[in-house]
């Protein structure tokens, strides 16, 4: 069951994607793919960092949500191949734009999903100390 | 568009257990704090994608093996939740070769993949 579980989640992530990719149009830059990855990042670490350490949720249901839904959703290879085409057509600072926002807003956002679920696990834990 | 929905859901199915089963069958191979399975991940499916849209196959292909495959088969977040990880650990040298080594060779491949494409199909 544990892998048709990551398997249905991993497919809900890749329609995610590609519908996102669908509804947002933005010809000379790839901000469909940028947004992705970007949320993608908090939600890993909200997955991860913070559903993890539910003691109710199954080591299943997180690998299907972190490896199967985030993991599908975000993507690395059509980043690559965006930056390398915009490299091809000399659209230099475009293409720095792109490799730098996703370098920063990508650690930024996890790190942030990271501090989030930190705030959640003190509030859960002060809760059941009074 | 139903008929595109179907081919990117089959082709992630496939590139969703192939991550899977891959990442965990190299971190039993290899025990290391550099997290070696998902750039070696990363990269292999960055040249593949560069591969595929070269090859000119016909968009049913570019969405079944392009999105759906390729799509699910590299992540974007694992590689930036490990390195945050490796910063929180103080691992600076692995954070910063783990950024360097996934930038470069993840673009430097996907151009190697367009270039092999563009040559020999």
């Amino acid at each position: 069951m544990y892998y048709v579980w990551v398997a249905l989640f991993g497919v809900l992530g890749a329609l995610c994607r590609y519908l996102t990719g669908v509804w947002i149009v933005s010809p000379g830059f790839p901000l469909a793919t940028l947004i992705i990855n970007i949320v993608g990042c908090f939600l890993l670490a909200i997955v991860m960092k913070y559903l993890a350490e539910l003691p109710y949720i199954s080591k299943t249901i997180i690998t299907a949500l972190g490896t199967g839904f985030v993991g599908s959703f975000t993507t690395f290879s059509t980043f690559s191949l965006e930056s390398i085409q915009l490299i091809e057509k000399h659209w230099y600072g475009t293409a720095a734009l792109y490799i730098g926002a996703s370098l920063i807003g990508g650690l930024l956002s996890s790190r942030f999903g990271f501090y989030v679920s930190e705030q959640w696990l003190n509030r859960r834990r002060n809760r059941h100390a009074h | 568009m139903l008929i595109n929905m179907l081919l990117v859901s089959v082709g992630a199915v496939f590139g969703v257990l192939a991550r899977l089963l891959l990442s965990n069958w190299m971190k039993t191979k290899w025990r290391m704090q550099f997290p070696l399975a998902t750039l070696c991940i990363n990269v292999s499916g960055s040249f593949l994608l560069g591969l595929l849209f070269a090859s000119g196959l016909n968009s049913h292909f570019q969405l079944l093996i392009g999105t759906g495959f390729m799509g699910s088969y590299t992540t974007f977040s694992t590689f930036k939740l490990e390195n945050i990880e490796l910063h929180l650990k103080q691992k600076y040298r692995l954070f910063w070769s783990y950024i360097g080594a996934s930038y470069i060779l993840g673009i430097g491949c996907a151009g190697l993949g367009l270039w092999v494409g563009n040559t020999y199909f």
